[in-house]
């Protein structure tokens, strides 16, 4: 019965996109009132039928209904109960389905926060129904999650066990929560075209969406990379693997539309270009999610083991892609557009901004197709891996750094440069003082270290600048200025914080790869080894049991100047059901650095092969995207609270 | 978006029959084994040489990291051809020879390539000379009339 109630749901939802795509779209013409308020109450009407499936879909993982073929292949009654229901969304099937539960979310957000607020957001809900119906399709056609199978097997094949794991439940809801995000900007800049409203009323509609979905992205991606940190094994924290990268790209980008956003509520500057970045930001999530899901990633071919869906999708790019861009090229240049400044102001720091983080998107982009390209064209292999990326990519972060900290000190249309650099004076003595550590501390990689530190330093030190000039801890009693943060707008926090952030993730990255040392040794039980400054004693391994697999456990002593701190577990599992191994590290962390374990082979006699890392200031890394995501909460947070009802068609006029 | 698993992510469909075999003799995995080099020095050029290549039954993982047992030989092969006498150039043609271009984790700049490598530099390029464009623009729309604020 499940399995039909979610078909069912699906179905209806079908009919209701349809609904919500033509009511929506008429309703962006002149005084269509009706054909508006149909367009929302499809929207509810489609999250109602969509969280049914979903939900259907979970109560059959979690009742074990194997005679639905997607559950008999993904999951087995062996799981724990979480991971039957986070197993919901790890494989294609269902990925897909809740990739359509948080679009309706968006959609139905859109219609309830923007109720009756005219011709644009009728057109943006337009522009969902379209999306909503070719993924409604694509999951009904090819990727349909309740298919049924007779007779039903007796056990499930059960979950991938590396996806058996806290972090890895979280990372798709949160990257999806940012890629269709980015669907809401997506919506209301084709919508902005559509309805020939391309001012500033767009723009700031779309904002909290744009801001939504970029700190989702922002702590997805930094979740992901964590998981990939402790789960595989390598000490590794960003591998430049194509899937990563997809997550990348639309980052980016998104980081650019924030940007360019900004600029075009505020002076109407960059109109066209803030749309065009909003399709782009939008297309690359579409990309990546259908690049990662249909495996073409991993290698071409895999595209033709499965025509019917390759073919859906790459007919879905090209219509959601080629037509956005076809009604970009056919209206844009209708747009009244020119805005006015001085070459020293934040216009121009934002579009140099604009420019670098492109620069930095099409790099990525570049690194992750070309081998694909590449093959397909003349059948030429090549590997573009971390180096690559060390040559290109870095050098553009190390320009966008430097160039930070100057933006939020120019005014709009006219700067005043020389202040900025005076009044950035303070940040720059920290960055000395920082490089000047360096090279009195540091013995390894000291060239590198003094521009990521100094780097690092410039970029936090100018931010915490920003807020102490608003509160002025320097004119007398320092309480009364901590007082005063109370009076500091929120996106002085957001600028502050999400700036920082980025420095602090460089920090982490910077101690990571430049300062790690690492051991790699055959260790009999008594035997210890040296890894930074802790010295690692051996115990021995013995086999204990877990719910669904089989493990061997390590115990080791983790010892520092002679004391003993601390006995580590790291562990070798076996999944009996999945026939697959996976190797759980155990991380100590100080929150400065990480003492990472893992285990390897038994060579026999109780002897086993330890790999330890000594990773300092490895925190940093994930601490700084946290921090970058408050930024963005703080944003979200200052729009909320400031929220006034902008009335339809005096958008512009307000400015 | 999922995670591939790491034995699928890591080791490359392509070859996956050979996947296959890993999967079920659990002892084919090997660990990259402490069998380091006596001299230190020659140690560490094989370490640092393992990284340049990619395990090519693998899906972006260096010879450094993966527990392929054909990763497992090309170390071996690294260190006894460096103890051989042979320089890192000679290993790299050597494998080259053997795998093709595949093997790099640095593509090499060739004409197949440019586009790989001078294509961020383009896209800069086009970039600055759009930025230098457009404030050129804004900056003489303001000289001609003053903002209004």
């Amino acid at each position: 019965m499940t399995g039909e109630i979610g078909q069912l749901a699906l179905t209806l939802a079908l009919a209701l996109s349809f609904v919500m795509a033509g009511a929506g779209l008429a309703g962006a013409r002149e005084n269509a009132v009706t054909a508006r308020g149909v367009a929302g109450s499809a929207a509810l009407g489609m999250l109602v039928f969509v969280l049914l499936a979903f939900a259907a879909l979970t109560y059959a993982a979690v009742t074990s209904d194997f005679s639905i073929v997607n559950i008999a292949n993904n999951s087995s009654t062996l799981k724990p109960l979480i991971y039957k229901i986070t197993g919901v969304w790890g494989n294609h099937e269902g990925s897909m389905l809740l990739w359509m539960l948080v679009l309706t979310l968006y959609t139905a957000a859109i219609a309830v926060f923007q109720r009756g607020s005219g011709r644009l957001t009728s057109a943006a809900l337009g522009v969902q129904g379209l999306l909503a119906i070719a993924f409604l399709l694509f999951i009904l056609f090819t990727s349909n999650p309740f298919l049924r199978i007779d007779p039903p097997p007796f056990q499930g094949a059960g979950l991938n066990p590396l996806l058996q794991d806290p972090g890895l439940a979280l990372h798709p809801p949160l990257l999806y929560v940012g890629y269709v995000g980015l669907s809401a900007s997506f919506a209301y800049a084709a919508a902005a075209l559509i309805t020939r409203e391309a001012d500033a009323g767009w723009a700031r509609a779309a904002r909290p969406f744009m801001l939504f979905a970029w700190l989702s992205l922002t702590l997805g991606i930094t979740l992901g990379s964590w998981w990939a940190y402790y789960e595989l094994g390598w000490g590794g924290f960003w591998f430049w693997d194509p899937v990563e990268n997809a997550s990348l790209m639309p980052w980016l980008v998104a980081t650019a539309l924030l940007h360019s956003a900004l600029a075009t509520e505020r002076t109407g500057a960059f109109r066209t270009w803030t749309l065009l970045l909003a399709i782009a930001a939008f297309s690359l999530s579409l990309i990546g999610t259908f690049l990662v899901r249909s495996g073409v990633l991993t290698s071409v071919h895999a595209f033709a083991n499965d025509p019917e869906r390759g073919m859906f999708i790459l007919l879905m790019l090209v219509l959601a892609i080629g037509g956005a861009l076809a009604l970009f090229a056919w209206r844009a240049p209708s747009l009244e557009g020119g805005a006015a400044f001085e070459p020293v102001s934040r216009e121009s720091a934002l579009l140099v901004n604009n420019v670098l983080l492109t620069a930095a998107a099409a790099t990525v982009f570049l690194g992750t197709l070309y081998p694909l390209v590449l093959d397909a064209l003349t059948g030429t292999k090549i590997s573009v891996g971390p180096p690559y990326f060390a040559a290109t990519f870095a050098p553009i972060a190390v320009a966008l750094l430097v160039a930070l900290p100057f933006g939020p000190r120019l005014g709009w249309r006219r700067g005043d440069g020389a202040g900025a650099v005076k009044s950035l004076l303070p940040a720059f003595g920290v960055a000395l003082f920082a490089i000047l550590l360096v090279l009195v501390f540091a013995a390894r990689h000291v060239a590198a270290a003094v521009l990521a530190f100094g780097l690092a330093a410039w970029v936090i030190a100018a931010s915490a600048l920003d807020l102490a000039r608003r509160v002025g801890p320097w004119r007398g009693d320092l309480w009364a200025a901590v007082a005063r943060l109370r009076f500091v707008p929120a996106s002085a926090f957001a600028v502050a914080l999400a700036h920082a952030g980025l420095g602090v993730t460089l920090m982490g990255i910077a101690g990571t790869t430049l300062w790690r040392a690492e051991t790699l040794s055959l260790l009999a039980p008594g035997e210890s080894v040296q890894v930074g400054p802790y010295k690692l004693t051996f115990d021995g391994a013995r086999r204990v049991t877990g719910p669904n697999y089989f493990a061997t456990r390590a115990d080791v002593t983790v010892g520092r100047g002679g004391a003993s701190l601390a006995v580590m577990h790291p562990e070798h599992r076996m999944f009996p059901t999945e026939q697959q191994e996976t190797f759980e590290t155990s991380i100590r962390t100080t929150g400065f650095s990480d003492l990472y374990m893992a285990l390897g082979d038994d060579r026999g006699g109780g002897r086993f092969i330890l790999r330890a890392y000594y990773n300092p200031l490895a925190p940093f890394i994930w601490f700084g995207g946290g921090i970058m995501a408050l930024g963005g909460l703080a944003s979200l947070w200052g729009r909320i609270r400031a929220r006034v009802p902008v009335p339809h068609g005096q958008a512009a006029a307000a400015e | 978006m999922n995670r591939t698993p790491s034995a699928i992510r890591r080791c490359g469909a392509g070859l996956a029959i050979l996947m296959l075999a890993a999967f079920f003799s659990a002892g084919a995995f090997a660990e990259p084994s402490p069998g380091a080099l006596p001299n230190p020095a020659q140690e560490a050029r094989a370490r640092a040489l393992q990284k340049e290549f990619r395990c090519v039954v693998c899906q972006g993982e260096s010879l450094d990291e993966s527990r392929a047992p054909l990763a497992a030989d090309l170390r071996k092969l690294i260190r006894a051809r460096i103890v051989a006498g042979e320089s890192d150039e000679q290993i790299k043609q050597f494998l080259v020879s053997r795998y093709g271009d595949f093997i790099l984790m640095k593509p090499p700049l060739q004409p197949d390539t440019y586009v790989l490598w001078f294509g961020p530099a383009l896209v800069l390029v086009v970039g600055a000379g759009v930025v230098v464009l457009v404030i050129g623009r804004a900056r003489r729309r303001a000289r001609q009339s003053p903002p209004v604020v």
